[in-house]
């Protein structure tokens, strides 16, 4: 499944989108402006631009404590998002959940999540709803190489190919769980070598190549909403940062050669200067793309500063229905 | 504390890096294991040195698979080892909670006494750092619940260092609960290996109109409040447990039988919390010396916001203790 031209430029901009909110996200957060834990999604981006690109907001999707950038090409709006990584009352969580919980039901985002591997079992949960309710609506999990680790994928894994269920499993190889190589939490190199153990279709494809991504998602999303079941779609990619926060370069656990090899491959400047090529988007409109991203960011983070704290008396709301 | 050693200040994280370095070095059967706990040295600092120290074999980064490292845990303990494992956050127990509560728990009972686990499991705990709801919980209740189990929540670097050195050179499995807001705290330590003994508490402070009964992070809290109580003449005791499991009852019933009135502060959410526990053994054993109900402090019945007002707001703290103090004081 090709993209076309609109497709192209649909996904370079909800790329864009991602880099720009992520790296200003990063710098409030190193300024002490936004509190807490900030897992920053840059350099991943074709991943969630690349599927995102073929769901709609009826599509459910769940995400990891790495969940901006899931929640951004789903269609998380910035003034909300930021009031929410503010901790302020118009956040999308209304200030309770942050950075790490960060979600909105009606962009079908089932939640980033702060427990590692938490994610598959739910998108299997909403799969089955899918199913039952005989749509033609998918479930999409997102998580990483060290959650692969879990139980949790296993045991996810297992149902949804069972129950032929149209769910797509997307392992988003970064290389690397926290400080620890992947090399030093499992014993293969492709995740997707795991599918074949559930009796679901493992493919790996380029994760810095959005079109890669689209295209492999679109196949196995064709699959799952024709009632074949799942697939577990693992990605190679990199985080341009460190684990938590900005700082990428320098750090005890890679080398720094290591990372500048992986950003000579930038999804992002590796798709503008495809799109240039194919005469689909120059570089000054992509110029122009980055621009009113960044003016759409700025706007959403005056939002956030100015929106009021929750309210005090909203402590116990929600704890039940 | 009169004690005849070589002291000097270090961190609350500093103590337990250094209980982890002197339990390799005393015991050759003892490894430590956990998820970034070898090339990082824990996410926390817990663990700085001690690969260097003691090498790959003794020092072992896992997975992400805290079933697994629990399970390596039973496992190894039940054949001969001494393991000492990190649960990063204890809201991630809920990834393990067969292998803590079916088999760590019970199984030398299960097994007519033939199996013995001597296993540390270290742990954070608390909120205070916009960690969110599933990185700031207290859920020692949920395992101070497992008879098999020992829990201790040190609130000091001095008992830190000396309950992890107790906790592994206990014949059971002993869990360590720390606390994160902490991390930075200075305080006087040994230099040398020492034990806290596990099952006894520590009085902060002496007083004779109230008893403060808590443990963990809200020692310092509760501490607070007596001092301004005091300034308004309310001589306050402040009782740390330190050991939750099990529990020194004794420490504080006689207590409450000097001061004739007790609150129990922790931070975990106050129903279902050990504050009932601990309020209902002072009634069982001392109801004959109370002027006034035991008084409980917690956090309320959510979970923890995000939003730092909220989160504050939801937390236990000193002018809370010292509202509920006074509240006490004049209900006779
Ligand atoms: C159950 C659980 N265990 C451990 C953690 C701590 N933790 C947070 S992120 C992370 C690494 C996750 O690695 P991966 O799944 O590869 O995702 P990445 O960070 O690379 O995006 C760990 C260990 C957690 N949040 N939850
Ligand atoms: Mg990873």
């Amino acid at each position: 499944m090709q993209p076309d031209d609109d497709t192209l430029r649909d996904i370079h901009r909800r790329m864009v989108r991602i880099r720009v909110f992520e790296t200003e996200a990063g710098k409030l957060a190193e300024a002490g402006r936004i509190p807490g834990a900030l897992h920053l999604y840059v350099g991943q981006e074709a991943v969630a631009a690349g599927i995102m690109a073929h769901l709609s907001a009826d599509d459910w999707i769940t995400s990891t404590h790495r969940g901006h950038g899931h929640l951004i090409a789903k269609g998380g709006a910035f003034d909300r998002m930021f009031a929410e990584l503010f901790g302020r009352a118009t956040g999308y969580c209304r200030g309770k959940g942050g950075s790490m919980h960060i979600s909105n039901m009606e962009l079908g985002m089932l939640g980033a999540n702060g427990i590692v591997g938490a994610g598959p079992p739910i998108a299997v949960g909403a799969a089955f709803t899918a199913k039952y309710r005989k749509t033609d609506r998918v479930a999409v999990t997102f998580f990483g190489d060290g959650a692969s680790n879990e139980g949790s994928f296993h045991e996810a894994a297992n149902m949804a190919a069972l129950y032929k269920l149209p769910a797509l499993f997307v392992c988003e190889n970064n290389g690397y769980g926290e400080y620890t190589a992947q090399a030093n939490h499992q014993a293969i190199v492709d995740v997707a070598d795991r599918a074949a153990g559930y009796g679901m279709p493992g493919v790996i494809v380029d994760g810095m190549d959005a079109v890669a991504v689209y295209e492999a998602a679109g196949a196995a999303l064709e699959r799952a909403r024709a009632g074949e079941g799942p697939t577990l779609l693992e990605c190679k990619t990199y985080r341009f940062f460190d684990h938590v926060g900005v700082r990428g370069m320098g750090l005890s656990y890679r080398t720094d050669a290591e990372l500048e090899e992986w950003q000579k491959r930038d999804p992002i400047h590796m798709f503008e200067e495809r799109l240039a090529e194919l005469g689909v988007l120059s570089q000054e409109q992509a110029a122009e793309v980055h621009d009113g991203i960044m003016a759409e960011v700025q706007a959403g983070i005056e939002f956030a500063e100015q929106s009021p704290v929750p309210d005090v008396a909203t402590l116990l709301d929600d704890v039940y229905a | 504390m009169a004690e005849a050693v070589a002291t000097r200040e270090l961190t609350y994280v500093g103590a337990i890096a250094e209980a982890a370095h002197t339990v390799l070095a005393e015991q050759d059967t003892a490894f430590v294991a956990g998820e970034d706990v070898a090339g990082a040295g824990g996410v926390f600092g817990s663990y700085r040195g001690l690969l260097d120290a003691y090498g790959e074999e003794r020092v072992i980064d896992t997975p992400i698979s805290e079933e697994g490292i629990v399970g390596l845990a039973v496992g190894a303990a039940a054949t001969g080892l001494r393991p000492i494992i990190d649960i990063m956050f204890m809201d991630f127990m809920g990834e393990c909670m067969d292998e803590i509560a079916n088999q760590m728990a019970k199984m030398r009972y299960m097994f007519g006494g033939s199996a013995s686990l001597p296993i540390t499991i270290v742990t954070m705990s608390g909120g205070g750092m916009n960690m969110a709801a599933q990185h700031s919980q207290s859920l020692e209740a949920w395992i101070c619940h497992l008879p098999g189990l020992k829990v201790v929540a040190p609130a000091t670097p001095h008992d830190a260092k000396g309950l992890i050195i107790a906790a592994s050179r206990d014949d059971n499995p002993v869990f360590v609960v720390l606390n994160k807001l902490s991390l930075r705290n200075t305080g006087e330590v040994p230099e040398d290996s020492y034990e806290v003994p596990i099952g006894k508490a520590r009085t902060v402070r002496e007083g004779s109109d109230l008893t403060i009964v808590t443990y963990s992070r809200m020692v310092h809290e509760a501490t607070t409040a007596a001092e301004a109580l005091a300034e308004e003449g309310i001589d306050s005791e402040v009782i740390d447990l330190r050991s939750l499991q099990p529990m020194d009852t004794e420490a504080m019933v006689a207590s409450v039988q000097k001061t004739h009135r007790a609150i129990v502060v922790h931070e975990a959410v106050r129903f279902g919390g050990l504050g009932g526990e601990i309020a209902s053994q002072i009634q069982e054993l001392a109801f004959d010396y109370l002027d006034a109900p035991v008084a409980r402090i917690g956090a309320p019945f959510s979970p923890v916001p995000f939003a730092a007002n909220l989160e504050q707001a939801w937390l236990p703290n000193a002018p809370k203790i010292v509202a509920a103090a006074k509240e006490l004081l004049g209900s006779e």
